[in-house]
């Protein structure tokens, strides 16, 4: 037996998504949206006024253009409504439609007061619910890869979510430094320098939690991004601790490398999911081994449920007739 | 209501894919000589909702207790008979089935499809509704057995309807209709579940060890097909998941992550602003 992976020549068995650039974007934005309205209100909580003002800007740019991602690689796009025709909680795509929908309210509505002043009344109702919703606005999209068939994303599904909040937390606290003067935004600083810590531990820990698993990682589009991504999150952190609490330029800077690095991350989880989905060994192989190892029944059965074998008038070459006179030939 | 595929009995004559895109019209999707022995429809996709899929098998035989070559090869024998071709006692057996959709039991397209284009008609089959569709692509890598697909230009997703409109008229689908051998047989499941019993037993008392029925049992990932299989190999040969699982049995587990992960963000960002000595 060879040890090759049995495939029908060579096909894949389940189909890549076929979700294009506006979709990482999309998670990218959403997750940036989301921690900055948490950001933005706690701030504000504390009493920093300036950095709170310039969260509720990041949150606004992503929640503004998150939608705009995901509307625009429907198949259907002027159809967008649609997903707001049920909600169904076995579906993350419908449930993050919802979150998606309250998030986009809340947040404009407490951006908007920030900077303008106007709705007073509504936008005190509007932050703390912009605030809440943003954190599950950061975490379903994980959801949504892992409750697939994807072999990478299916098998990270416990770690995938804590990996896109440190990227979400990333990707606010590097907006935030970005746009805010150094002198207020230590707190923005703090989130950017210990969520940068945990993307890079955290994707490192989901690799290593896939086991077999992890190979697409290690290949083609899917390595390259992961190293982009380590060297800008890696460079922004030094460059913010050295320089960022001094001068606006290197904040900046950094900030810009550290929300690069962010967008590369999520980047490298998409394309390592087309790599998983198109080999067959990647679906076949773990599937295979584990009803070897009686871990798994399988969706295959040898045993008959009965023990006499009568003709059934099922199909010409089955009838009776036929069964008759090849028995009657036949050398046994 | 749904199909038996024997595929014991298939001869690869193509007349389901045939009758199939003729009845739902279902767009031309030539691609060529693949190479791939007699398939040149590759795979199931949007544009092509049955697929006949061949496999050629050279088993080596031991033909030492005076069965004919046929016959040995039919037992399916891997002894090395030591020898190089057919022509010196090589066996050679064929396998042809006709894939389709699976029309699961817990379908996973359907538990994802967030429009609800997707839903379980009268005869437990699973439909896409193609006025609703928006074209977001999630049933595409939910499903186990890579079934549904996006058109090119049109951006919905397409699949087999098991002949929704036939049905409703007490026709069979046009597959079924058309297989000249009743490979494809279609009725109501325990009827058709005991004809594939039967058969199984049949082909193992034959000697045919390898022959399985897949997706015939509510104990497996999908909870049984509306359309099941009777296979003379191990699935993946066909290119089908040995173990394939309605992704909605992990749906709990992933969502306490998601709402464990979301909470470990808000700790996080309140450790951030209010964790340090200054603002």
């Amino acid at each position: 037996m060879s040890t090759e992976t049995t495939s029908y020549h060579g096909q894949p068995v389940i189909k890549e998504p076929i979700w294009t650039w506006e979709i990482p974007m999309y998670f990218f934005t959403g997750g940036l949206a989301g921690a900055s309205a948490g950001l933005a209100y706690l701030s504000e909580l504390r009493g920093n006024e300036v950095l709170g003002r310039r969260a509720w800007l990041g949150a606004f740019g992503g929640i503004a253009v998150s939608p705009v991602f995901l509307i625009s690689d429907l198949g259907r796009p002027a159809r967008f409504l649609n997903m707001l025709r049920m909600f169904k909680v076995t579906s993350p795509m419908s449930v993050g439609s919802w979150i998606l929908s309250v998030s986009g309210a809340s947040t404009t509505l407490a951006a908007v007061n920030a900077w303008t002043g106007w709705f007073p009344r509504s936008a005190r109702a509007a932050r703390p619910v912009a605030a809440l919703f943003g954190l599950p606005l950061s975490t379903y999209t994980a959801a949504l890869l892992a409750n697939t068939a994807v072999p990478v994303w299916h098998e990270a599904r416990r770690m995938l979510p804590f990996v896109f909040a440190s990227g979400a937390a990333l990707s606010a606290g590097a907006a935030a430094v970005i746009t805010t003067p150094p002198e207020h935004a230590a707190a923005a600083r703090r989130l950017a320098l210990a969520s940068a810590a945990l993307e890079l531990g955290l994707n490192e820990a989901m690799r290593h939690r896939l086991g077999e698993h992890a190979e697409p990682y290690k290949r083609g589009a899917p390595s390259k991004l992961r190293v982009l991504s380590g060297a800008a999150i890696a460079g922004g952190a030094a460059l913010l601790v050295r320089r960022g609490s001094g001068s606006r330029a290197a904040a900046a800077t950094a900030g810009g490398l550290l929300a690069a690095g962010a967008a590369c991350a999520r980047w490298t989880v998409f394309k390592a999911g087309f790599v998983s989905a198109a080999d067959p060994k990647y679906v076949v192989d773990p599937q295979r081994r584990m009803i070897e190892r009686g871990e798994r029944r399988g969706a295959a059965r040898r045993e008959a449920k009965v023990r006499d074998a009568r003709p059934v008038v099922g199909s010409p070459a089955t009838a009776p007739a036929v069964v008759r006179d090849l028995q009657s030939s036949s050398p046994h | 209501m749904g199909f038996f595929t024997d595929t014991s009995v298939c001869i690869g004559c193509k007349a389901c894919e045939v009758a199939c895109k003729e009845w739902n019209q279902v767009p031309m999707s030539i691609e060529g000589y693949t190479g791939n022995s007699y398939d040149n429809s590759v795979e199931l996709d949007a544009n092509r909702w049955r697929h006949v899929a061949f496999i050629e098998q050279k088993l080596p035989v031991d033909v030492t207790d005076g069965a004919s070559l046929v016959e040995a090869a039919a037992r399916g024998q891997a002894v090395d008979g030591g020898v190089a071709s057919y022509q010196e006692a090589d066996g050679f057996r064929w396998l042809m089935a006709s894939d389709v959709c699976k029309h699961c039991t817990h379908a996973a397209c359907l538990d994802v499809c967030p429009t609800g284009a997707l839903f379980r008609t009268e005869f437990g089959t699973v439909v896409v509704q193609e006025d609703v569709c928006n074209g977001c692509g999630y049933c595409v890598p939910a499903c186990p057995f890579g079934v549904l697909d996006q058109r090119e230009e049109d951006g919905r997703v397409w699949k087999c309807t098991l002949c929704y409109d036939r049905l409703k008229d007490d026709k069979e689908p046009a597959c079924a209709q058309a297989c000249p051998t009743n490979s494809i047989q279609f009725g109501e499941l325990t009827e058709l579940h005991e004809r594939a019993e039967h058969r199984l037993a049949h082909l193992q008392q034959a000697g045919q060890d390898k022959a399985q029925l897949y997706l015939a049992d509510a104990e497996d990932g999908i909870g049984g097909a509306g359309a099941f299989f009777l296979l003379l190999d191990q699935p993946e040969v066909y290119g089908l998941p040995p173990d394939p699982v309605d992704t909605r049995r992990d749906v709990g587990e992933i969502w306490a992550a998601a709402g464990a992960a979301a909470v470990a963000l808000g700790v996080g960002l309140a450790a951030a602003v209010f964790g340090g000595g200054s603002r």
